[in-house]
């Protein structure tokens, strides 16, 4: 339906000008046209002047005869409208839907495949649902109607209102008072994030073509914005995940179940992991071979395991190169002045409510991410071919690369482990012309009263600090993924201090220590063993060819009234061919996930029997390569790689409903690899 | 509204004339400007009609949409005067808070059904309903629609190649279509005292199956288990409180039995499953001896609102959908669900009454019901005709008999022919050739439809053998998972198995001394309770049996009415079904309830609502619009708050059920 609107859009433009008031988007740009008649009318009405007798006369019919042209108008267009939607709504269904002999279900059927493996799918952040229960007076009649997901309506209607109540408490992390706002459970929380924007719907289509439904099939729904231990104080989102495995493994005939995490998912279901056999208070009390009993394989898809640089720019200055980080929200609805002109204040302060941000902050220090002047990915070629690179010039409009020499080499290896650098010297530099990086001068210096009392009610955590303070934190300094956290605790003191106590970002020496047994490290996989399962699959199958987001230069806001004042400096490009793209540094990945965060802990840190993976669970590493849609119906497309897309990928599709019928992951070939990922994680030198 | 209906009604006559020529149009349009002073043709009226109505349409859309909410409340407020707290709130000032979870057990067609697979016609329609919702696609493609509706004729599970699966979550009842409510409201109070998803569960099933088949296809009754066991320990330990609507109501008397009854047939939960996990069912509305309706829906698909499934639902099965042939479609369709049959009358003679005798039948007045409905101010002009029809008792018992003469008549002037023994008399051939549609009937053939009428009258006891004779497959395949009788000895091991469980006369209550019982329901609504029937002198194809519409009682209070006798009840199920368990056959210790569960009557006396504000009112005592009952959700909060029968007040009864009840010789 909606691809359908889209390619009428051009040549019906006018009825939707009128439509806009009733809920379809407005067409600014095309206005003109539909002025014109209306002109023109009002030039013949002058002419009919003449013919008038009375001057009075004259001006009365003047009047109605304008109002009769406008009047026709509207009909006109009505009735048109009317007619291409009834004829729309005529056509054969394949016509506008794409053939379902395209469906790897449809074949993997007459293949003979059937549902065996019960499946349980776990959503990532921003993908699922939000529904609100109690409110405060001006949510009135929302009672149970999606804030997040669906039609986002309510943006628009009430800007304010809604930010106020996708906010969660400053202090705990959990419900303001007064408030109540709950995911949606069920199938429907996440496979329609907005309408148009299918996240699970292609999968769970081709697992039901199989003969997967409501038994065997289930949506692990939970609140995406609190930490993770907290959807069990609050929810006992844990507890129903546990019960509904439990029950879809005896009614299915004791059968193991299969579990797809997706993006944050995928931590969401290590810290279940580690959850579900711990002794009770802490845990769910599973005992310690629920996972060996339960769960036959997880599919890991666009894992985010070591966490994505995205989240720091994230927090740090609610922006990204293409946003693909809130994507899941209408195009454009945030960056519009819908919000006022605080938009990106109010979503700063919203945003930095939400625990689990912080999960996604890059784990592991400089071990993985690489320091001042080494990183794994440093010997990354940027050729990312024009095709390739598609879908972020349709984004962006500064790519002038349109003829990059393939294997163009840089003579520099690029510093991807400054993952925030002020200015771009700073990330250019060796490391020893740069200054060192002190945490004692981001202790708090006294706040200058006087400053920036006057901004509006947005309020950011940035008002509370000195601009001086701010300038000595930015001063050519560079960050690596360790410094990097004293900036955070800087900027965001309250955020990291609730999350601290929920996420912990580094690498185990010991493994054996019991501190470990503390829900915070559960979500880390440098920071957790396996459970003991020998007969488990672990799977991580992510995109690659698409350029990821990877470090950042940042520069101070120019005007002190601005309330946030870091931004990325988009002024910085490298030269054709560059890793470097408006401020931005890219590597491969699947445009949110940088392929060293998905696929090391599949390629290395687990791989045979580490410590991280005591009873040697296998591994499989399985990439899939990012291929532009095929045609404008399908958003998407059946090949892409992209970050939320990749859940529609044929493939991956494919590789899923063979896995939850029962094969493992010799059957379906082993490792499938397109990037680097073997060298990159040979480079990191992590005690396994 | 009316506004859209009224630019829908222009758009659609207007524009296919548009579409005729379109082209002119274009030249009209020259026209118009280059000879302005020339009239305008019929076209530019039309275009400018329809302008007008759409620029008011969008203008009013707009204001409408930018007014403040709380205008429509300042309004109705101003015409009714101030409202008055809903339930929800007016407890939390109360200081009610959360305690014990909550279960929902939606009844036959509130819960939504969704596709899953299905054949080439229903393509496209993966995942959306075809049960509630709009009910869009019964319009689309009706044929289609009633394909994939239907389950197969012998197994009574899916045909091959559709699986149509209940919708699961809060979503599945809580609208029934777009703007009618069924558990809506109830959840909205429950919301306002902090109730929300992790504290309540709605256990939505195929309500198309038999009770059996929904564990044995969808494993429901396994996942309600678990479901309930997830609640209880999720939430400190505290039992839940069970709140089942009519056909759930039996729902979830089997899931009692089966839950604590051993392995392979049952849960295997134990014997002391419900006492650990259950502390009140509150059964709204329940059909527990079953309904007539399902009797007329069965035999004939009609009924004063004609079928059961229609019971629930608004008109919307009415139209002319299905063409000529609706009612055949309908039958076919809803012949192949199981579920209709647990809702056939239980407990034959000794409950429903005999040829000369029924519980009601000596002292209910219809009059006075009536009476209760508008005003009670000539209540004294009316009580000398009241008294006059009550000399003439009804013969409530005969659910069905042919002709008003032998309806009214006594027992001994009634001359019955056996109708068993026109059994495999000829079948013509033709008959069933010309019909397009299968229906069971056509196999049946003159004779024994003949011989069907001949019998003249049916108790509630011989219409199920009336049944078997005209439905023979449909009761093949429902004797199998229903019994409709009255157990001699609860203790013979036969009442094991699954088919008797949620008959509460073949079944003991599980033993769980603290548990409670509820019957909550409306009272003061005429509720079908016998039908005067006539052979249809249609064509073949048709349903030869149809009720006669013609027979009407004498007077205006009389209980006759187009072919049916009205009983009290909640305008689907008689209060006698609601309320005699609870009032006698489970009241204190007997052997139905062997552990002594106490059990309490909660009527609802039905008052329509004032105005049109009030959309179906607050103190409905019908069946579904009950659902809105603000005295019946606050009684099922305070239950759920933590309260016990006795704090709300015990018994509270309108109906004479204990009369009625008493009349009622079941040994105990």
């Amino acid at each position: 339906m909606v691809s359908f609107l889209r390619l009428r859009k051009p040549n019906y433009v006018e009825p939707a000008i009128k439509y806009s008031s009733v809920g379809f988007e407005s067409f600014d740009d095309q206005s003109p046209t539909s002025t014109a008649p209306r002109l023109e009318n009002l030039g013949l009405e002058t002419s009919n002047k003449k013919k008038n007798q009375t001057k009075r006369r004259q001006a009365k019919e003047h009047n109605g005869r304008c109002l009769d042209s406008c009047c026709w108008i509207t009909g006109y267009l009505c009735t048109t409208w009317w007619l291409l939607l009834f004829l729309y709504h005529c056509l054969p269904f394949t016509v506008v839907h794409e053939v379902p002999e395209l469906m790897p279900g449809a074949r993997l059927k007459r293949e003979g495949l059937t549902a065996l493996h019960p499946v349980v799918l776990v959503p990532g952040i921003v993908t699922g649902g939000l529904e609100l229960w109690e409110g405060k007076p001006c949510a009135d009649g929302l009672f149970r109607k999606r804030l997040w997901g669906g039609g986002f309506t309510q943006i628009i209607k009430r800007p304010l209102c809604w930010v106020e109540h996708l906010s969660l408490h400053n202090e705990t992390g959990l419900d303001p008072p007064g408030i109540r706002v709950r995911p949606v459970p069920g199938l429907f929380g996440a496979d329609y994030s907005a309408p148009g924007y299918f996240v699970w719907d292609e999968l769970i289509k081709n697992l039901a073509k199989i003969g997967y439904e409501g038994k065997n099939l289930h949506m692990a729904a939970y609140d995406w914005r609190l930490s993770f231990q907290n959807t069990e104080i609050r929810d006992h989102s844990l507890s129903r995940l546990k019960s509904k495995i439990e029950l879809m493994y005896r009614a299915n005939g004791y059968k193991k179940v299969v579990v797809v995490p997706h993006s944050m998912g995928v931590t969401y279901f290590l810290h279940f992991l580690k959850w579900v056999e711990m002794p009770p208070p802490m845990g769910g009390g599973g005992g310690p071979d629920w996972c060996a009993k339960h769960v036959k394989a997880i599919m890991n898809v666009s894992p985010a395991f070591l966490g994505v640089p995205k989240a720091v720019s994230n927090i740090l200055s609610v922006e990204g190169k293409d946003d693909a980080y809130i994507r899941a929200m209408p195009p454009g609805v945030l960056d519009s002045g819908i919000l006022g002109l605080q938009a990106l204040e109010h979503i700063m302060r919203v945003s930095r409510t939400w625990d689990s941000l912080v999960s996604l902050v890059p784990k592991g220090g400089e071990t993985i991410w690489g320091n001042m002047d080494w990183s794994p990915e440093e010997e990354h070629v940027c050729d990312f071919s024009k095709k390739r690179y598609s879908r972020l010039s349709r984004s962006d409009n500064n790519v002038n690369n349109s003829d990059v020499k393939i294997g163009f080499r840089m003579k520099d290896p690029i510093n991807y482990g400054r993952i925030i650098s002020f200015g771009k010297a700073a990330s250019i530099l060796h490391s020893s012309q740069l200054p060192t990086v002190d945490s004692k001068e981001f202790l708090p210096t006294n706040v200058s009263q006087d400053f920036n009392f006057s901004c509006g009610e947005a309020w950011t955590e940035y008002d509370e600090m000195s601009r001086e303070s701010i300038r000595k934190t930015a001063a050519d300094k560079a960050y690596t993924a360790k410094t990097l956290f004293d900036l955070l605790h800087f900027v965001a003191p309250k955020m990291m201090k609730r999350a601290e106590a929920h996420f912990s970002h580094g690498i185990a020496d010991n493994l054996d220590d019991p501190k470990y047994n503390h829900y915070k490290y559960w979500s880390n996989p440098l920071e957790t063993k396996l459970p003991d399962a020998p007969d488990m699959e672990i799977y991580c199958s992510y995109g690659v060819g698409i350029p990821t987001e990877r470090s950042y230069v940042y520069k101070l806001s120019p005007s002190s009234s601005k309330h946030i004042p870091y931004q990325i400096d988009s002024s910085i490009d490298g030269e054709d061919g560059s890793c470097l793209k408006g401020g931005v540094y890219f590597a491969d990945g699947d445009e949110s996930v940088p392929v060293l965060s998905a696929g090391f802990m599949c390629a290395k840190g687990w791989r045979g029997s580490t410590r991280f993976n005591p009873s040697g669970i296998a591994t499989y590493t399985r990439e899939y390569r990012n291929k532009p849609p095929a045609s404008l119906l399908e958003r998407g497309g059946i090949k892409n790689g992209a970050h939320v897309d990749n859940v529609r990928n044929v493939a991956l599709i494919e590789d899923i409903l063979r896995i939850a019928a029962g094969a493992t992951g010799e059957d379906i070939g082993g490792d499938k690899i397109y990037s680097d990922i073997l060298r990159m994680s040979e480079r990191v030198s992590l005690q396994l | 509204m009316s506004f859209l209906r009224r630019r829908k009604g222009t758009g659609s006559s207007k524009s296919p004339n548009f579409v005729g020529s379109k082209i002119e149009d274009g030249d009209g349009k020259k026209k118009l400007f280059e000879s302005p002073g020339k009239k305008w043709s019929c076209w530019d009226s039309c275009c400018w009609f329809i302008g007008f109505i759409c620029s008011m349409w969008w203008l009013l859309l707009l204001l409408y949409n930018t007014m403040p909410a709380s205008i429509p409340q300042y309004v109705t407020e101003a015409i009714t005067g101030p409202l008055t707290d809903s339930p929800g709130v007016k407890l939390r000032k109360e200081g009610l808070t959360v305690n014990h979870p909550v279960v929902f057990v939606p009844g036959i067609v509130t819960g939504g059904l969704e596709l899953w697979e299905g054949h080439q016609c229903a393509d496209g329609l993966f995942r959306k309903r075809l049960w509630g919702g709009t009910f869009g696609e019964l319009y689309k493609r009706p044929l289609c629609w009633a394909q994939h509706m239907s389950l197969d004729n012998e197994s009574g599970l899916d045909p091959p190649g559709i699986r149509v699966r209940p919708v699961s979550g809060l979503v599945a009842a809580d609208y029934f279509a777009a703007g009618y409510f069924v558990w809506a409201v109830l959840i909205a109070n429950l919301a306002q005292i902090g109730y929300e998803e992790k504290t309540m569960y709605m256990a939505a099933y195929d309500w198309r199956l038999s009770f059996q088949n929904t564990e044995v296809r969808d494993q429901t009754l396994s996942r309600m288990k678990s479901n309930i066991e997830l609640l209880v320990a999720t939430n400190g330990g505290k039992k839940v409180v069970v709140i089942p609507h009519s056909m759930g109501v039996l729902y979830f008397l089997h899931f009692m039995k089966w839950v604590e009854a051993p392995a392979p047939m049952g849960g295997g939960g134990g014997s002391d499953w419900c006492a650990k996990h259950i502390k009140a069912v509150m059964n709204i509305g329940g059909p527990f001896l079953g309904v007539p309706k399902s009797v007329s829906g069965l035999f004939s698909v009609e009924a004063r609102d004609i079928a059961v499934a229609r019971a629930f639902a608004p008109g919307f099965l009415d139209k002319d959908v299905f063409g000529l042939q609706t009612f055949q479609h309908l039958m076919r369709m809803t012949r192949t669900w199981d579920s209709t049959m647990s809702m056939i009358p239980k407990g034959g003679d000794t409950i429903w009454g005999g040829l000369d005798w029924s519980p009601e039948g000596q002292s209910f007045n219809c009059g006075a019901k009536r009476l209760r409905n508008n005003s009670i101010n000539n209540i004294v002009q009316n009580a000398n005709l009241n008294l006059a029809d009550n000399v003439k008792s009804v013969n409530y018992g005969r659910i069905i008999s042919f002709g008003k003469d032998v309806a009214e008549a006594h027992s001994s002037k009634i001359k019955r022919v056996d109708f068993q023994g026109a059994v495999n008399s000829v079948k013509l051939p033709n008959l069933t050739t010309s019909c397009d549609i299968w229906i069971e009937y056509h196999e049946i053939g003159n004779h024994r439809i003949k011989a069907v009428a001949d019998y003249k009258v049916y108790t509630a006891g011989s219409i199920l053998d009336l049944l078997h004779f005209v439905a023979p497959k449909l009761m093949a395949r429902g004797g199998a998972h229903f019994s409709h009788g009255i157990a001699d000895n609860l203790d013979d091991p036969k009442y094991q198995h699954y088919k008797y469980w949620s008959n509460p006369l073949e079944t003991k209550l599980p033993n769980a001394p603290d548990m409670e019982i509820y019957s909550m329901y409306g009272v003061g609504i005429p509720t079908e309770r016998a039908y005067v029937y006539k052979l249809n002198s249609g064509t073949d194809c048709s349903i030869p049996f149809q009720i006669d519409t013609s027979a009407e009682g004498g007077s205006e209070d009389s209980c006759l009415k187009g072919g049916v006798f009205s009983a009290d009840g909640d305008e689907t199920v008689p209060v006698l079904s609601a309320g005699f368990m609870c009032a006698k056959g489970w009241r204190g210790k007997t052997r139905f309830n062997p552990s002594g569960i106490r059990t309490y009557i909660r009527e609802y006396s039905h008052a329509p609502p004032a105005n049109l504000l009030e959309g179906r009112g607050t103190q409905s005592g019908a069946h579904v619009d009950i659902m809105g009952n603000f005295a019946l959700i606050e009684d099922v909060i305070r239950v759920a708050a933590g309260a016990t029968g006795k704090e709300l007040g015990g018994d509270h009864v309108y109906s004479d059920i204990f009369k009625w009840a008493a009349r009622i010789n079941l040994q105990l």
